[in-house]
C-alpha cells in the first residue's frame, strides 16, 4: 500500500489532552463494569520479557494465563502470553490447545538495532518455534532521520515473513517526540502491513499512556475509514490498575466503537494488570475487597 | 493456532446510570425575594412555578416581583450604596468578595445539582465549569477591588451607584457571578433579576450572601418574567444597566434607556462560525467543533453554530462529524456520563424543532443523532443541517440550541466574507496548525473572541463581549472594570 508521510495529519495536543481528560470522567458501574473488567481480562497479553525469565518463569506464566484465578467462577482466559523467541517452544506446549495464544517479540528487541537480515532470521525462528504472533520494533533512529522508507521496508518485509500470523508492530512512542510523529508512524506502519500498532516495547520509562494511545486510535479509525481493514491496538507498558484499563476500553469504544472490543482487535501488554483486575472482580462478586494474598502470584 | 478464546463474544458495550442523586439537596416549596438582605414575601403575593426540563415537573414556586417590589429592591441598594458600600474601604469590600467565592466553592456541589435540576444541563458540566467558574470570577474581581489605582493610572475611579442587571437562563449561576462581582468590586450597589426558567441557583446565591454578612441591600435579588425586567430598567434611582440575553430585548432596554443617564453594557446573542481550513488537525477539529456547539445543549450565545469547512475536507470532516455525534449521550441531567441535557425550556424547545423545520423547508439535508431520547422532558437530538447557504435563515438567526449548519468555503477570502457576514459578531473559532493565518483572521474577523483550535475556553481575566448586534461592553479582565466605573 502506498504510503506518503505529508498525507498523516497534524495532532493538537492540548486537544488530544483535553480529550482523554474529558472521556477519563466516564463513570462505569455495576453490571457494566463486571462486564468490560472480564472483556479486559480476556485482552491481556501477559508478559515477561527478562534477562532472567527461566523456564520456571514461563510455567508460572502460562499457568496463569490458562487460568487467572480458580476462585472465581467461569473467568475468560488472557488473550496470550508474549515473551522472547528462546521461550516460545515452551510456553506453546504448555498452552497446548487453551486458545491461549503464544506472542514472540522480534527484530531486535527492544532497540530493533540490527540489521534486517538478522531480524528476519530471529522472526523466522519464532515462528518456527510455533509463535502464533509476532511483535516487532520499527527502528526508531531510521524513522528520526526520516528514512521513512527503511522502516516501511523492514515492516513489509517482516509481514510477508509472517504471512497469516499476526503482526504487531511497536512504534515505541516514548521516543518518538510528538504527536505528529506517532501519527506518522501510525500511519507507515499501518500501511506497511501491521495488523496491530502497539506503543511500547515496556523497556523505557515513558511506556504507553491515553494521549499517545489516542492518538493511535484515531489513526486506526482514519485507516478504516479510507481502506476498509480493521487494525489492532495494543497499549503496553506501565498499564497496572483495573481502573486505568477500564479508561483505555473507553477510548477504545468512544473511538472506534464496539466492533474494536474483542480480543482479536485490542490487547493490553501487561503483566501485573491481571491481578488488580481479579481483585476487582472478587470485589464485585463478593462485595468486599479481599486479602490479596488470594489472588494466585505470577 | 488454537482455538478462540470465549470471551468477547456479543459483546454489546453499555455505560450503565450513574446518576447523581437529587436527594442530596434540599429544595424549599416556595422562594420569596431578596431585599435589604431579607427574604420578603411579593407584594401581590404571586407566585409562578419552576419547572425541571427533564421530567416537567415543579420544583419550587417562585416569587413573582412587582412594582413596590422593584421600588422597594431599587431603594434598598440605593440606601446600601449611601450608608455602607461607597463609604467603605475598598480593601474591605474585596473580603467580602473573597468570602463569598469560598462560599461558592464550599456550597459547590449543591449549587452544582441545582443548577443541572433547574436548568437541564449535564452534572458534568455544572460541576466542572459553572460552579468552579462562578466562584474564580469572584476570586478574580475581589484582588481588583482595592487596585483600581493601578488598574487606571493617573486617572479617578468612581463607582455609578445602583446597577440594575439582568441575566438569561443559559448559565444563572455563572452570569449572576459575571455581573455581581466587577460591580462589588468598583463600589456599586445590585438588583440582580434572574430569568424566570433558572431562579433558584441565584436565590441559593442569595443565601450565601446573607451568611457571609454583606451589609443589608448591597445585593438584592427579585424574581420575575420581563415585566419585572421592564421595571427595573426603568427606575429612576437605577444608575446602571448590565444586560445578558436576546438582541431583541437589549434593543428594547436600549429604546428604554434612551435619553437617561444610565450606563449602559450589553451582551446579546450570537451566531459564531468555525473555520475549518485543510490544514487543521481534523480530528482534533472535529471535537473542537461538537463541543463549540453542544456545550450546554447549545444554549450559548457564543456558541460555534455555524460550521464553514474548506471545500477539499468538507466530505471527511462531515463524515467524522456524523460518526461523531452518534456517540454523544443525550439524557437525564443528573448523570455523570451524560453530554447533552434537557433543552432549558418548553419555548425554547418549540423554537429549536421550528427552526429545524425552517432549514428542511429551505431544502437543508438533516442529520440527527440516532440516540435514543427520554420518554419525558424537554430533550432534542444533536442536529446538523448539511448544505447551508448565507441565504437561510438558519444561518442567519440564533438558534440557541443543538443545531449546527454546515456549509462550505474555497478560499481564505470567501471564509472571512461569510463568518462576517452576520448581524452578530460575538466570537468565532478558527482551525489550522498555519500560525501565521490564526493571527490574520484574528485581525480580520469581527468578534469579540477569536478561539484558535480551541473553543468555549473562559478565564475571569479574559475580557469577553461583541461587535455589532452582539452588544458592547466588556465583561471579565481589567476591561470588566469600566462598564461599572466612571473615569476621570
Amino acid at each position: 500500500m502506498q504510503w506518503n508521510p505529508k498525507h498523516s495529519p497534524p495532532v493538537d495536543q492540548t486537544a488530544v489532552e483535553e480529550r482523554v481528560a474529558r472521556l477519563s470522567s466516564r463513570s462505569l458501574k455495576n453490571t457494566a463494569k463486571v462486564q468490560a473488567l472480564r472483556l479486559a481480562l480476556s485482552m491481556i497479553d501477559l508478559t515477561t520479557l527478562e534477562g532472567m525469565d527461566t523456564s520456571g518463569k514461563i510455567q508460572a506464566l502460562c499457568e496463569k494465563a490458562m487460568h487467572p484465578d480458580p476462585s472465581l467462577a467461569d473467568l475468560p482466559s488472557v488473550a496470550a502470553v508474549c515473551v522472547y523467541p528462546i521461550h516460545v517452544r515452551q510456553a506453546k506446549t504448555c498452552l497446548h490447545e487453551s486458545g491461549v495464544r503464544v506472542a514472540s517479540v522480534a527484530t531486535a528487541f527492544p532497540s530493533g538495532n540490527s540489521t534486517l537480515a538478522l531480524k528476519l532470521q530471529e522472526v523466522q525462528f519464532a515462528l518456527e518455534e510455533g509463535a502464533d504472533e509476532v511483535d516487532m520494533v520499527i527502528s526508531r533512529g531510521e524513522f528520526l532521520k526520516g528514512n521513512f522508507n527503511a522502516v516501511y521496508d523492514e515492516i513489509a518485509a517482516v509481514k510477508a515473513l509472517c504471512g497469516k500470523h499476526r503482526l504487531k508492530v511497536i512504534l515505541e512512542t516514548g521516543e518518538l517526540s510528538t504527536l505528529g510523529n506517532v501519527r506518522k508512524a501510525s500511519d507507515l506502519a499501518m500501511a506497511a502491513g501491521a495488523d496491530f500498532i502497539k506503543t511500547s516495547t515496556g523497556k523505557l520509562g515513558k511506556a504507553a499512556n491515553p494521549v499517545v494511545s489516542l492518538v493511535m486510535l484515531e489513526a486506526i479509525a482514519d485507516f478504516y475509514r479510507l481502506h476498509g481493514k480493521r487494525v489492532g491496538m495494543k497499549p503496553a507498558g506501565g498499564i497496572s490498575s483495573a481502573k486505568s484499563a477500564l479508561a483505555y476500553l473507553v477510548l477504545v469504544y468512544e473511538t472506534l466503537g464496539e466492533a474494536w472490543l474483542t480480543p482479536e482487535l485490542f490487547r493490553f501488554g501487561a503483566s501485573s494488570l491481571a491481578n488488580d483486575i481479579l481483585l476487582q472482580l472478587g470485589k464485585e462478586e463478593r462485595g468486599v475487597y479481599y486479602n490479596k494474598t488470594y489472588i494466585p502470584a505470577d | 493456532m488454537g482455538k478462540e478464546n470465549k470471551s468477547g463474544e456479543n459483546f454489546s458495550w453499555s455505560y450503565a446510570p450513574a446518576p447523581e442523586s437529587p436527594d442530596q439537596i434540599k429544595l424549599r416549596h416556595r422562594y420569596d425575594l431578596f431585599i435589604g438582605g431579607k427574604f420578603k414575601k411579593p407584594s401581590a403575593k404571586k407566585y409562578f412555578s419552576s419547572i425541571n426540563p427533564a421530567t416537567e415537573t415543579e420544583l419550587a414556586e417562585i416569587a413573582r416581583a412587582g412594582a413596590k417590589d422593584v421600588d422597594q429592591a431599587v431603594k434598598a441598594a440605593s440606601t446600601a450604596y449611601n450608608k455602607y458600600w461607597k463609604k467603605m474601604d475598598a480593601a474591605e469590600r474585596g473580603k467580602y468578595l473573597f468570602r463569598m467565592a469560598r462560599m461558592i466553592q464550599e456550597r459547590s456541589k449543591e449549587l452544582a445539582l441545582i443548577e443541572s435540576i433547574d436548568g437541564g444541563k449535564p452534572i458534568r458540566e455544572s460541576r466542572d465549569f459553572d460552579v468552579p467558574a462562578a466562584a474564580a470570577h469572584f476570586f478574580y474581581y475581589a484582588g481588583w477591588a482595592d487596585k483600581l489605582e493601578y488598574a487606571f493610572p493617573n486617572r479617578r475611579a468612581e463607582s455609578l451607584g445602583v446597577a440594575a442587571q439582568i441575566i438569561p437562563w443559559n448559565f444563572p449561576l455563572l452570569m449572576a457571578a459575571w455581573k455581581i462581582a466587577p460591580a462589588l468590586a468598583t463600589g456599586n450597589t445590585v438588583v440582580l433579576k434572574p430569568a424566570e426558567s433558572t431562579t433558584l441557583s441565584a436565590m441559593k446565591l442569595a443565601e450565601i450572601i446573607r451568611d457571609c454578612d454583606l451589609p443589608p441591600g448591597v445585593v438584592n435579588i427579585i424574581s420575575g418574567f420581563g415585566d419585572t425586567g421592564e421595571m427595573l430598567v426603568k427606575h429612576p434611582q437605577v444608575n446602571k444597566i448590565a444586560f445578558t440575553g436576546s438582541t431583541e430585548v437589549g434593543k428594547q432596554i436600549q429604546r428604554l434607556s434612551a435619553g437617561t443617564e444610565k450606563h449602559l453594557s450589553l451582551e446579546l446573542g450570537g451566531k459564531a462560525a468555525h473555520l475549518v481550513f485543510e490544514d487543521a488537525a481534523i480530528n482534533q477539529a472535529v471535537e473542537g467543533v461538537v463541543n463549540g456547539i453542544f456545550f450546554n445543549q447549545g444554549h450559548v450565545c457564543c456558541a460555534g453554530s455555524r460550521l464553514l469547512v474548506q471545500e477539499n475536507v468538507l466530505e471527511e470532516f462531515v463524515t467524522k462529524l456524523k460518526a461523531r455525534i452518534e456517540k454523544l449521550i443525550v439524557g437525564d441531567p443528573l448523570d455523570k456520563n451524560t453530554d447533552i441535557g434537557a433543552i432549558n425550556n418548553k419555548a425554547q424547545l418549540s423554537k429549536i424543532v421550528d427552526y429545524v423545520q425552517i432549514g428542511k423547508g429551505e431544502g437543508l439535508e438533516v442529520y440527527q443523532s440516532a440516540c435514543r431520547l427520554p420518554e419525558k422532558g424537554y430533550y432534542f437530538r444533536p442536529t446538523l443541517l448539511l448544505n447551508a447557504a448565507q441565504s437561510n435563515r438558519v444561518v442567519q438567526e440564533e438558534i440557541f440550541g443543538p443545531v449546527l449548519t454546515v456549509q462550505s468555503f474555497r478560499t481564505i477570502e470567501e471564509a472571512i466574507e461569510k463568518a462576517n457576514n452576520s448581524a452578530y459578531g460575538l466570537s468565532a473559532g478558527v482551525w489550522t496548525e498555519k500560525g501565521s493565518r490564526i493571527l490574520n483572521l484574528a485581525a480580520k474577523l469581527k468578534a469579540g473572541v477569536v478561539w484558535a483550535n480551541s473553543y468555549n475556553k473562559f478565564d475571569p481575566a479574559s475580557p469577553f463581549g461583541g461587535y455589532k448586534e452582539s452588544g458592547f461592553g466588556r465583561e471579565g479582565g481589567l476591561q470588566g472594570l469600566l462598564p461599572y466605573l466612571n473615569l476621570s
